[in-house]
């Protein structure tokens, strides 16, 4: 974005990425809430990404007590939350010295005066201003800064109100919110909707806020004059026509069971543990009693996977959620449901590992621990959505293909999409399919291991059906009959048959379809999350004119049916993913591609320059090596680096 | 044939004919010869059969071990889960339909060593599952380690200079989590261990029933001393909601509970009678806890049915809650729960939230 805020007239622009930092204690997320909502009353798509610390309550003023919130808004298709902010809004001296790094000269900061001072420099740990090395001027000097005095302008504004100094200061993020919504000129509406509801008991506070919010919508005109800001109009998106929500992964994998259980024959059991970044899932659950759904709390992890295999095997749906510690965990246990094949869902939140790693960062490295983290030949499904919105449809394509083939399925979201949020269009529930729940009910020609032919599922019977009593478990089991069987031609053929029926679900998933021109000779490969990220990028390359496409893999088992037959038309392939080289692992194992890999784990999500880069680079290598069917000339994204990513070649 | 018209859980009263026969899954049973899992299982078929439930309601769900092979030797819905998790799998089974009478079969390793935690929280819970922990103080399966109730000074394969940890007491820790039904019983004893499997089917929430179970293969007679058919009567006492609490041979002792704690009296000695003998009360926790911490050789091993009290369940308490919120906040609307802040877009302009 080019200077939007200077200048004579307000302008209008396409997007803009603004980023909200404060002190985990401040209330900011509850600000980006709000933002985010008058952003899409006001018509904008967008994409937010919040970051919390890792410590509950970590010490005010600290840097690893900086919670924030970013948002990338505009008039296009917005995909992801933008690499570095165009505005940045600082609280406190700890939020603006972690942000640094990450932005460009000329970009809008505002600070609030009353916090930067020798106090909070010191438990921002800011030496350089604190031995006098520089001042906060200097550091500021590449940017455009607003300073604001926001607690003494509430303090102001609020004088003749008799609540506490405390909770005058409170309101001072209402300030901000009616600054920022000046700035880019929002509604105010939703916000006071927000503040009438939230303090409709105690009115004195609804009355401060109120004001707070108006004395920065206000302050706004102010700063017209005096720094010479323009206001921003910001292109509305013209989104296709229907009812929309903001939502989050986590709350869409909640809606997305209520809604199965309305849509199935069946009864559903929700079994799960606490543990970052799943539990939001649960709480969503629990609180929808009034629903009939019936969510558990169980002693552990592993207790949570088997209570949902005991409720599948009477005859129920059994799902549970966690993250990589968890599933690490779960493992015996899904296994037990690929030997009794047994329908189950396994909702897996990836987060930041080995171990412990970093709980509220993002990271798609379990990948191919959802493919093979099993003992023995251990296949089933494994659906990777593609963005918040999706885990919802992600929860129905589970449970139809976990009962059609009477297996488990490992839904692999990740933190950035389970609690990252995105506009969604809410899908008529009219027309969502219903799912039956077949339960086999003829007696006479019962076999536990009998097998469709087409599908090869065996068949599920409802405990309690007269006649049907029948025993299984986790040794091998004969085919057909399903007794105990220690024959190694049987195993040996229940091996392949349990991985040929996984394959077999090919047929109900779709094509991989790839986006970009005809004569499209470099291919992005990605899978889950990451969609909106390499769209992005793709896009930005396709419009400077080089051959480059995007596919996306929504399902890691099976592959699409038509995978080999898309990769081959490549000349080379970039499999971009947060780990080191999974999925490309795959794909070399699998195809004779070129593949290489574009690879990061710092717990964030890509950033587009290093995805547009990574193209650029290997581009000019395929040239070099002459694989290009014409010369083209590629400029190196050198002019925006600056990232952390060493672009890797694998 | 045996005609009952026992009320059990969740099913409607009704008049079943079944014979021990009819539980056999006519599979070959695979125990070593003189286990005292055979006894076991035969006490079950008999108990089932007298239960007046009817086939199809019964499930039994195991983990690993000898004693979880159970489930294929009956004719019932059977599910052979994994090390331990029996209790959890259990759990799953009984929320999604709390109409079934759901059985675990667990041993001393599968139910308190790996799978100690799941116990646990099951009996806390007090979700409608049977639970029947044959205990034979070793790892038979393996082949003969020792487990957490070897003894201590138990040479096996892996404690061949003796066991130096203390054992776990399966009963008191099922009443440190308030068991709403615990009872202890003998493998071969099979009239009175077919009683008590019936009465814990009975039974409305979680109940524990500790077997002291032979395994003549790697731990020979480790129960002789006080089960042995010769000093049973001595060495053990059965308690009785209600009654004294007498044993002997001849009924000739009892235990009085005085300042807290028990004390074999003799009846006739020191002028003591029966009055004097202390009454068992199943629902007294104190008492309860008492009789518990009786082990044999200082005292007659308790048997019988120790502790018994009505509490809710946790799956009548889960579809209660669901009933209750439902009265409180409505049957849940998911239109209006999807679309709460939603926000209208009409062809290419977009207008307000409504
Ligand atoms: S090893 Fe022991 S417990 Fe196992 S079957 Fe043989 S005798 Fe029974």
């Amino acid at each position: 974005m080019d200077d939007p805020f200077v200048g004579g007239d307000s302008r209008e622009v396409e997007k803009v990425i603004a980023k909200f930092a404060g002190d985990s204690g401040d209330g900011i997320q509850v600000f980006g809430a709000q933002f985010t909502l008058s952003t899409a009353i006001y018509g904008n798509d967008f994409a937010i990404l919040p970051e919390f610390p890792a410590e509950i309550r970590a010490p005010a003023g600290t840097t690893y007590g900086v919670s924030s919130f970013q948002i990338q808004f505009g008039g296009i298709d917005i995909l992801t939350p933008g690499d570095s902010p165009d505005v940045l809004i600082a609280f406190n001296p700890a939020a603006l010295k972690i942000n640094l790094g990450n932005l460009k000269p000329g970009t809008l900061i505002i600070i609030n005066e009353n916090e930067f001072d020798e106090i909070n420099f010191k438990k921002a740990e800011w030496k350089s201003i604190l031995q006098g090395e520089e001042n906060l001027d200097d550091i500021l000097a590449k940017y455009k800064t607003i300073k604001v005095k926001m607690n003494d302008m509430v303090v102001e504004a609020l004088k003749d109100l008799d609540i506490s100094h405390k909770d005058k200061i409170r309101t001072r993020n209402f300030f901000a919110l009616g600054l920022i919504s000046w700035i880019f000129d929002r509604p105010l509406e939703p916000i006071l909707d927000f503040i009438r509801e939230k303090f409709s008991k105690k009115p004195i506070l609804q009355e401060a806020n109120e004001r707070a919010l108006k004395a920065g919508y206000n302050y706004g005109e102010t700063i017209e004059v005096s720094y010479r800001i323009k206001k921003i109009k910001i292109k509305k998106y013209s989104f296709e026509p229907g009812r929309y929500r903001y939502i989050s992964g986590n709350e869409a994998f909640a809606l997305g069971i209520a809604a199965l259980k309305e849509k199935i024959s069946i009864p559903i059991v929700f079994s799960s543990y606490p543990i970052t970044p799943a539990s939001e899932i649960l709480h969503y659950l629990a609180e929808m009693r009034n629903f009939g759904i019936i969510a558990l709390q169980m002693e552990d992890e592993i207790a949570a996977v088997n209570s949902a295999i005991g409720a599948s095997f009477a005859g129920a749906l059994g799902i549970t959620a966690t993250s990589g510690p968890g599933l690490s965990l779960k493992s015996e246990g899904i296994n037990l449901a690929v030997m009794t094949e047994l329908p189950l869902i396994v909702i897996d939140n990836q987060r930041s590992g080995p171990s412990t790693g970093m709980p509220t960062k993002t990271e798609q490295t379990d990948l191919l621990f959802a493919m093979y983290g099993r003992h023995g030949e251990s296949p089933l499904i494994v659906i990777a959505p593609i963005s918040s919105g999706d885990c919802f449809k992600a929860i129905f394509d589970a449970a139809r293909l976990a009962i059609k083939y009477m297996t488990p399925v490992i839904i692999l979201a990740d933190q950035y999409l389970a609690t990252g949020a995105e506009p969604w269009k809410i899908p008529n529930l009219d027309e969502i399919a219903k799912i039956d729940g077949k339960y086999w009910t003829d007696t006479k020609n019962f076999l536990p291991y009998t097998r469709d032919e087409n599908t090869l599922a065996r068949p599920w019977v409802k405990v309690g059906t007269p006649g049907l009593e029948h025993r299984i478990g986790g040794l091998e089991k004969s085919n057909i009959y399903g007794k105990v069987s220690y024959d190694p031609q049987n195993h040996d053929f229940m091996v392949k048959i349990r991985a040929e029926k996984i394959r077999r679900a090919q047929n109900d998933i779709e094509d991989l379809e790839v986006y970009g021109p005809p004569d499209a000779e470099l291919l992005v490969l990605g899978w889950g999350s990451t969609f909106g990220h390499l769209r992005e990028a793709v896009i930005t390359s396709i419009e400077k004119g080089y051959p480059v496409a995007h596919a996306h893999l929504r399902y890691i088992n099976p592959l699409p049916k038509n995978i080999s037959e898309v990769l081959k038309k490549f000349k080379r392939i970039l499999v971009a993913e947060l780990n080191l080289g999974q999925l490309l692992l795959l794909i070399r194992g699998m195809f004779t591609v070129d593949a290489v890999g574009l690879n990061k784990v710092t717990g964030t999500p890509f950033r587009i320059v290093d995805i547009k880069y990574a193209i650029e680079r290997e581009l000019i290598n395929l040239d070099k090596e002459g694989k290009l069917s014409k010369h083209i000339k590629v400029e190196t994204g050198k002019e925006e680096k600056g990232g952390e990513l060493k672009y890797a070649v694998n | 044939m045996l005609s009952t018209e026992v009320k059990g859980e969740g099913s409607p009263q009704q008049v079943l004919k079944y014979t021990p026969k009819d539980f056999d899954s006519g599979e070959t049973v695979r125990w070593c010869p003189g286990c005292g899992d055979f006894a076991i299982l035969n006490a079950v078929r008999q108990a089932f059969a007298q239960m007046g439930i009817p086939r199809e309601k019964f499930v039994i769900v195991s983990g690993i071990g000898c004693s979880s092979r159970f489930p294929y030797y009956m004719n019932v819905y059977g599910f052979h889960g994994i090390h331990g998790r029996a209790p959890a799998i259990a759990t799953g089974i009984k929320v999604a339909n709390p109409d079934l009478s759901v059985w675990v079969v667990t041993g001393d390793g599968d139910g308190l060593a790996i799978g100690g935690n799941h116990l646990m929280h099951a009996i806390r819970r007090n979700i409608g599952i049977k639970i029947l922990l044959f205990d034979n103080r070793i790892y038979g399966l393996t082949k003969g380690q020792y487990s957490p109730t070897s003894v201590i000074g138990q040479e096996t394969k892996s404690s061949p200079y003796g066991v130096i940890e203390r054992p776990a007491d399966p009963v008191l820790l099922a009443l440190s989590q308030k068991a709403t039904f615990i009872a202890r019983a003998i493998d071969y004893d099979i009239k009175r261990l077919s009683q008590i499997i019936i009465e814990a089917g009975k039974h409305q929430g979680t109940a524990l029933v500790h077997i002291y179970q032979d395994c003549p293969t790697f731990n020979d007679k480790a129960f002789e001393d006080f089960a042995g058919k010769e000093v049973m009567s001595e060495k053990t006492i059965e308690v009785k909601h209600g009654k004294p609490l007498i044993f002997g041979k001849n009924l000739d002792k009892g235990i009085v509970v005085k300042d807290g704690k028990p004390h074999i009296v003799k009846l006739g000695e020191n002028g003591i009678t029966e009055k004097d003998i202390t009454v068992y009360d199943e629902t007294d926790f104190y008492l309860n806890f008492i009789i518990a911490n009786m082990h044999y050789p200082a005292f007659p091993e308790p048997i019988g049915i120790i502790r018994r009290v009505r509490e809710p369940t946790f799956e009548e308490l889960l579809y209660m809650q669901i009933e209750d919120v439902k009265k409180r906040k409505g049957v849940g609307n998911l239109e209006k729960l999807i679309y709460k802040n939603s926000w209208e877009v009409k062809g290419g302009d977009n207008s307000k939230k409504i």
